[in-house]
């Protein structure tokens, strides 16, 4: 799905980024704990966060992570915008609800990420 | 033999820094030509062990070492210890005070999360000396 579709899909504006509306995004995530997104996240993966600190856009530069929706009316701050527009995130906000809009993503066909396995090494 | 080392010393507490010394060795590792898909699993580790050593530790240091045939992910800490070396290991499990879940970290993912991001890890730890963590990754 494009990220231009997320959009129109959540009736979100786009604070930053809005030169990335064709990227393509083929899953999604939900969560305030980063402790969460950082477990679960792939680089094409929409995160979607009612948590609002400059950490959100540290995790996603960690994960290569392009796309954050603002849930809940939440507004990043200026440090914030200043860092994803450093890094290339898109930042959209939208008043829905986390729960919502993971409801309306899911309906038009995006579906949520599975996380890695945990392999045998040892302890 | 070690072609590359560089310490990035973590303070106990500085959440506003916390992320930068990942930050660093991530941009490290692509002017040095690391393929990207070792690169993502490095800076998650980074990540996590750098915000471990932020909310856990007494202050300590990341280290990054290269080689030839692969990179090293140290983190080493002043303290205090980990307890019980396989419930720390257990999803879900965390000792981290509210503020630090208000931040939006202390899910008690972080060292199952490293694990999973480390082509060899190891865990050591000792009560009153210290923990150090190794990830490491072969090219």
């Amino acid at each position: 799905m494009k990220l231009g579709d997320v959009a129109k899909i959540l009736d979100a504006c786009v604070i930053c980024g809005k030169d990335m509306l064709d990227f393509e995004v083929d899953s999604a995530f939900g969560a305030d704990l980063m402790s969460d997104v950082l477990a679960f996240v792939k680089p094409t993966t929409l995160v979607l966060t009612g948590m609002m600190n400059p950490h959100v856009i540290r995790t996603a530069e960690m994960l290569d992570v392009h796309c954050i929706v603002c849930v809940r009316g939440k507004q990043p701050t200026q440090e914030m915008l200043d860092e994803a527009d450093k890094i290339g995130v898109a930042l959209l906000s939208t008043e829905k609800t986390l729960y919502t809009c993971c409801g309306l993503l899911y309906a038009a066909g995006l579906r949520g990420c599975e996380r890695k396995e945990v392999h045998d090494g040892s302890v | 033999m070690v072609l590359y080392r560089e310490v990035f010393p973590v303070e106990r507490g500085d959440f506003a820094s916390a992320g930068s010394a990942s930050s660093k060795i991530k941009r490290t590792l692509k002017k040095m030509g690391v393929d990207p898909s070792i690169i993502r699993e490095v800076s998650i580790c980074s990540y996590e062990l750098e915000l471990n050593l932020v909310i856990h530790s007494l202050g300590g240091e990341l280290v990054l070492e290269l080689t030839e045939r692969g990179l090293t992910l140290i983190s080493s800490d002043r303290g205090p210890g980990i307890a019980d070396l396989e419930l720390v290991m257990k999803e879900g499990y965390s000792t981290a005070p509210e503020s630090v879940r208000a931040m939006g970290f202390g899910a008690g993912m972080g060292l199952p999360n490293v694990k999973r991001h480390s082509q060899i890890f190891s865990l050591e730890s000792e009560i009153g000396k210290g923990t150090k963590i190794r990830s490491e990754y072969s090219f």
